[in-house]
């Protein structure tokens, strides 16, 4: 597992953007720009639009005002990689058919299916029924799915979210071979994510305008 | 098209894992065969002639019945918004999804309308009447319900409202249906089936997708 | 020829936000009520004191003064509607949304009017209330379609969200309502012999086609009125709602 430049130089570079929902803005008026190599976390209270801010960056929810652009960015393409909340698996499928399925719509850009299994240490169970995972396991598989299509912004999160300490490292080793390659992410957590480089991590506090008001 | 593949795949294996759902249509549908004699006598005439109207009203319930499943688990747990990034186009998702469940609701009622056939005391000719215009008509069912369940999807408690919108559209596949078995330019009305079918699959995952991205979250 | 359509785009963009919308269009309401209300004046002077009976029917003719434009208006209001849901979606204008919302219910009370009245003319002319005519039942489905469309409204909590998928059906419904129209009516000509008294075609005297035409301009603009005044309902309906909301996470604090 050589790590090597598999992406373009990339970056994503919103102005002015304000998310929401229903019509209510929840962040101010944003201005960040995120470039191949980076990691930028997004820390802020429960309410602070993280989640928004993340499915507004994935193209699920419209921005109320402003705009984001992923610069030199092959449109042809899906470029993201968007691991939210939900993990998206299906409990009557197998871990191997479950991840199978995910390369095949996806692209199958990245790693054979057993060697991200291998690397998330699901390995053993896949042929095992998706449903009879624990929470953790099957963030496991979620992020297994980052693994096998290659795309170049990750979108986490929570990535960490139910995940043991070794579970943690992982997150921060894939997420480290990610930026390796000449991807970029963004992640939101709550959780301490420390890269082995921190030049390359950044951090963006969100909802300190309604830091009281959303408690 | 190794991912269109993919997709059929993984739905028809969650369709025939997931705990004998298409039974229980077929049963719905048999069972509100059944009940019609009940309801107004067993008279065989009487039977036979409202036969092919039970047998479509049967499916069309029964197809109403099966909407719910075809958007709401991957909403819940968060498929649908990874399907949206797919490299697949979401249409494809959805004709995908439209082909399996037609596969899983449709004809399994359309295997067991023999049976439905029978306790109305249907003559033989207008039963394989009533299996052609099955076979033509449910497309266009299935498809109307896909838009259905796309434009409901995001809503909590959308599994009533669906059928509700679309019972008025699907008007147009049940006269038609039934106009083939028992009209006299039943000709025509089962190449305006086949047309209305033909419409319907082709346009609703284009529709089907559009609502979705619009409205899911 | 930029001269031309820089005002234009203005006064496209200047209607775009709700609260500009209700301040430009706010003069319109009270000269069109008054337009409304003297067309209906006129109009229902014809109709009672100006206009012929029927040989056949009477009296009960009259219903048709009420009636033809009410079936005009369920057509016309989902013309409407469909038009507002191609603004939502193509063109993503924000008042495109609050005139779909507002033209559902008008709709479908003139759909419900229509049919009724229908109903009225029905039983002195048919000898029954409801006949399964092809115009009828097809009036009847669309009164279904517009009760479905008003209950998605209800069912969405995020009405800016709703907008967009209720475009969606709603445009799938207009291209369904030909089909629907077409398939009835080949449904009631198998069904029965045509023997349905139809009120248009060449034998109409221009005694009746005044009233007829003055009542069909009354209602058109009774419902521009009410659709104008819905919208602006409407749009306050929302600034209450981002008010409410805003004072919600205000007092949480």
């Amino acid at each position: 597992m050589t790590s090597r430049q598999v992406f373009p130089p990339l970056s994503l570079r919103a102005t002015g953007l304000v998310c929401g929902r229903g019509g209510m803005a929840l962040t101010r008026e944003l201005t960040v720009s995120v470039a191949s190599g980076h990691c930028l976390l997004l820390r802020g209270p429960n309410g602070a639009g993280k989640t928004t801010l993340l499915l507004t960056l994935a193209g699920v929810i419209p921005p109320l005002a402003g705009g984001f652009a992923l610069e030199a960015a092959d449109t042809e393409l899906q470029n993201l990689h968007y691991c939210g909340h939900r993990n998206a698996i299906k409990p009557r499928l197998s871990v191997l058919e479950n991840l199978d399925f995910w390369r095949a719509v996806n692209g199958g850009t990245g790693e054979p299916v057993e060697a991200a299994l291998d690397e998330v240490g699901l390995a053993a169970l896949a042929n095992l029924d998706a449903g009879y995972l624990s929470a953790g396991q099957t963030r496991r598989l979620a992020l297994a799915r980052l693994l096998v299509s290659h795309r170049p912004l990750w979108l986490l999160d929570e990535p960490t979210a139910a995940l043991d300490i070794e579970g943690h490292d992982l997150v921060t080793r894939l997420l480290d071979r990610h930026l390796d390659m000449g991807g970029f992410a963004i992640a939101a957590t709550h959780d301490p994510i420390t890269l082995p480089d921190p030049a390359r991590m950044e951090t963006l506090v969100l909802g300190a305008r309604t830091a009281g008001a959303s408690s | 098209m190794t991912a269109f593949r993919a997709m059929l795949i993984r739905e028809l294996h969650l369709a025939l894992r997931g705990g004998g759902d298409m039974l229980t249509l077929v049963l719905f549908f048999v069972i509100v065969g059944a009940i019609v004699p009940f309801a107004v006598g067993p008279d065989r005439e009487l039977l036979a002639r409202i036969a092919p109207g039970v047998v479509w009203i049967a499916a069309f319930l029964a197809m109403l019945l099966g909407l719910d499943r075809l958007f709401r688990p991957d909403h819940e747990d968060g498929s649908l918004i990874l399907l949206r990034q797919a490299e697949l186009p979401l249409s494809a998702v959805v004709a995908a999804k439209l082909i399996v469940h037609w596969a899983v609701s449709a004809l399994p009622l359309i295997v067991a309308s023999p049976f439905v056939a029978m306790l109305l005391a249907m003559d033989v000719a207008t039963f394989w009447r009533t299996l052609l215009s099955l076979l033509l008509g449910t497309p266009a069912l299935a498809a109307f319900g896909a838009v259905g369940a796309a434009v409901t999807v995001s809503i909590r408690r959308g599994g009533l409202i669906a059928p509700i919108l679309i019972a008025p559209l699907s008007i147009p596949v049940l006269i038609f249906g039934t106009g083939s078995i028992t009209a006299t330019q039943s000709g025509a009305a089962l190449l305006f089936l086949a047309a209305l079918s033909l419409m319907a699959t082709a346009l609703s995952p284009f529709a089907a997708a559009l609502a979705i991205s619009s409205g899911e979250d | 020829m930029t001269m031309e359509t820089t005002p234009k785009q203005s006064w496209w963009s200047r209607i775009a936000h709700p609260g500009q919308f209700v301040i430009w269009t706010r003069p319109l309401l009270w000269p069109l009520t008054i337009l409304t209300a003297l067309l209906f004046v006129a109009g229902l002077w014809f109709a009672f004191f100006n206009s012929p009976e029927d040989y056949q029917m009477g009296d009960t003719v009259r219903i048709m003064y009420v009636h033809v434009p009410n079936a005009w208006l369920s057509q016309f209001v989902y013309a409407v509607m469909s038009v507002s849901a191609l603004g939502t979606l193509v063109w993503r204008h924000p008042m495109a949304d609050v005139s779909m919302k507002a033209a559902a219910p008008l709709g479908a009370l003139f759909t419900a009017l229509a049919l009724f009245t229908g109903a009225l003319w029905g039983r002195p002319t048919w000898g029954t209330f409801w006949e399964w005519d092809g115009r009828m039942t097809s009036t009847l489905v669309l009164l279904l379609i517009y009760l479905g469309i008003i209950a998605l409204w209800r069912a969405f909590d995020d009405q800016l969200r709703a907008a967009r998928v209720i475009a969606v059906f709603t445009l799938i419904g207009a291209v369904n309502i030909p089909i629907i129209k077409f398939s009835v009516d080949w449904w009631s000509t198998l069904h029965q012999p045509a023997s349905v008294f139809r009120p248009d075609g060449p034998r109409m005297p221009g005694s009746i086609l005044t009233p007829l035409f003055v009542m069909f301009f009354a209602f058109t603009f009774l419902f521009l009125v009410l659709h104008l005044k819905a919208m602006h309902t409407e749009v306050k309906r929302r600034r209450v709602m981002t008010l409410q909301r805003r004072a919600a996470q205000g007092l949480g604090a």
